[in-house]
């Protein structure tokens, strides 16, 4: 670690950003040494693992694991490694197995990760200690609210408390259900982008991007009957938003809704059909949680970044969304539909329905974005002659900082470059 | 009246199709579908899924089919401007029912697409059609586009007409 990636320049309300942190192969050496492997990193959600013995596979942080359940319910995270010579041992991507075997030289694991069989064990002499030689495990597994995180630093703080004022927002998103219970909905939507991992973060909660990059959704919701309008007070979008600092590199967006939402906020695109339902819903939210919490729930949208890598976007619909560096010019994301567990067959597919029409990798604002993220990159291999990306927007604002501002941008960055900088 | 339709006669709607998709003239490609039709790409991970209780990739009804034809036409349809190329090979065209005035049809494709001066994405999979002759033409009442790949992943997105 040479210098800071950051000049954050309070006094002339300057943020610069440089660039090589975006586009070196060292400073991602360096990041999943330093943010990754201290971080808590999310894994999977309680309800992909419907019943006991249940498990999916999937990698976080480079590292193929399996996240299951035993034969008596509990939760794991393994590293999906054979301890002998170190293969894969669960090669399907979800299922229920009482047991994982590697196709190598026949180990076989319980699935709370005990070795149990080893063919040809007597060649061993009874000198192999089998008990220490069940599946690896990240160095914690902890869950907040369903939510299943790692993390790889044995000395790392709880994570609740790593979570710490995220999971207001969490709670918020979650009160959506009536039994404060939301499942990930079956089809993922796993996609590459050319383009570095942070940026991502940024894309995530930059508000700012919405009018240029998404004229054709604005065009599309428009059409479709949603009124939207003209952006007064200085601001670049249709409704106030702020831009909320949650402490530890966590932040989130804080927006007065304008584009319908599932939970309770009717446009035209949903039909005239699903009024009643809808109202029913808002009652049992001003019910359930009073008038000014239902609000909060119905008629405010949010993207939350739970640091480094985690994206819950509570707007057109809930989308989780998580993405992992695969060189320092491409990510991995990987994306969810989340809805409550009680929603009715046609709440579920208004949901599925409002989903798609901004999110995803054939949504009509997703693609575009993508295409932001890598003309970045492409612009960028000029690092080394225009070296400074300008992220100022905002710090001569006083009060509160908006969604279209670069506020939470720069809460993202300092905090990733604290944990670069440290020794 | 489903009887009287032959593969062959699908074979020219389904080429007429990839044409008019391969050089973009999306409005005369709307011509082919029905007022009720349907658009669906479904997840890599559930191809079998149902969109009402699956997240697909896409799902359109005619509706968002015509704002999707509109966005994909903007200039400002970053994603897509300028176009990437696209060129498509259909095989293995099968008619696989008939129902009343319906003809589901089977057929393999590969669509190699070419985005500025980037390596090409080849997306393979299986079309599925529902048809329906109208005014004595066949028309297009569903299409579902099933992606071989176990993921997008390098593929990216599904940001044009599949």
């Amino acid at each position: 670690m040479k210098h800071s990636y950051i000049i954050d320049d309070a006094d002339k309300k300057r943020f610069l950003l440089d660039r090589e942190a975006l586009v070196s192969a060292s400073v991602l050496q360096d990041e999943m040494a330093k943010v990754f492997a201290k971080c808590w990193i999310y894994v999977g959600h309680s309800s992909e693992l419907k019943t006991a013995n249940d498990f999916v596979t999937r990698k976080v942080v480079g590292r193929p694991v399996i996240f299951n359940r035993d034969m008596r319910g509990e939760f794991h995270c393994f590293l999906n490694t054979c301890r002998h010579r170190g293969a894969v041992v669960c090669t399907e991507p979800e299922g229920s197995r009482r047991s994982f075997r590697c196709v190598y030289h026949g180990w076989a694991y319980r699935n709370d990760g005990a070795l149990g069989i080893i063919p040809g064990e007597e060649a061993y002499k009874g000198e192999l200690d089998k008990s220490a030689l069940g599946l690896k495990r990240p160095a914690r597994f902890e869950s907040y609210r369903d939510f299943w995180f790692l993390n790889l630093d044995a000395g790392a703080p709880d994570l609740r408390d790593y979570l710490g004022r995220a999971t207001d927002y969490i709670d918020l998103v979650l009160d959506q259900s009536p039994s404060g219970k939301m499942e990930i909905v079956a089809g993922a939507q796993e996609y590459d982008i050319s383009a570095n991992w942070k940026l991502m973060v940024e894309n995530s909660v930059d508000d700012y991007h919405l009018p240029s990059t998404h004229a054709t959704w604005l065009n599309y919701m428009e059409n479709s009957g949603v009124k939207i309008d003209r952006p007064t007070e200085g601001r670049v979008l249709p409704t106030k938003g702020l831009a909320v600092d949650l402490g530890n590199g966590h932040f989130t967006t804080d927006n007065i809704n304008f584009r319908g939402r599932p939970v309770a906020a009717w446009i035209p695109i949903y039909g005239e059909a699903a009024k009643p339902e809808m109202e029913a819903i808002r009652r049992e939210l001003v019910q359930r949680l009073g008038p000014e919490r239902a609000k909060r729930v119905a008629d405010t949208n949010r993207n939350l970044v739970v640091f480094p890598n985690l994206v819950i976007n509570d707007g057109s619909s809930v989308t989780v969304r998580t993405f992992f560096p695969d060189g320092p010019a491409k990510m991995h994301v990987t994306a969810w539909a989340l809805g409550p567990v009680e929603e009715s067959e046609a709440a579920r597919a208004r949901r599925l329905d409002a989903f798609l029409t901004f999110y995803g990798p054939g949504g009509f604002a997703t693609p575009d974005d993508v295409e932001a993220l890598e003309l970045v990159q492409q612009g960028l291999a000029n690092w080394q002659d225009d070296r400074w990306t300008e992220m100022s927007r905002g710090m001569g604002r006083e009060g509160d900082q908006l969604n279209s501002d670069e506020h939470h941008l720069r809460i993202f960055w300092r905090r990733w470059s604290q944990m670069m900088e440290a020794a | 009246m489903a009887e009287t339709v032959s593969r062959a006669e699908v074979e020219d709607l389904l080429y007429r199709e990839a044409a008019l998709l391969d050089e973009w003239r999306l409005e005369e490609w709307l011509g082919l579908l029905t007022d009720d039709a349907a658009y669906y790409v479904p997840p890599n991970d559930h191809p079998e899924g149902d969109h009402r209780t699956t997240l697909f990739i896409l799902a359109d009804d005619i509706v968002r089919i015509r704002e999707r034809v509109k966005r994909l036409m903007s200039p400002e349809c970053h994603a897509e401007y300028p176009h990437s190329r696209t060129r498509r090979l259909i095989s293995n065209v099968r008619i696989v029912g008939r129902d009343g005035d319906l003809v589901t049809v089977a057929a393999n494709f590969i669509c190699n697409r070419f985005r500025r001066y980037e390596r090409v994405r080849e997306y393979a999979g299986a079309y599925r059609y529902i048809l329906r002759r109208e005014s004595g033409e066949l028309r297009i009442k569903e299409r579902r586009v099933i992606i071989d790949a176990h993921e997008l992943g390098s593929l990216g997105a599904v940001s044009f007409i599949l």
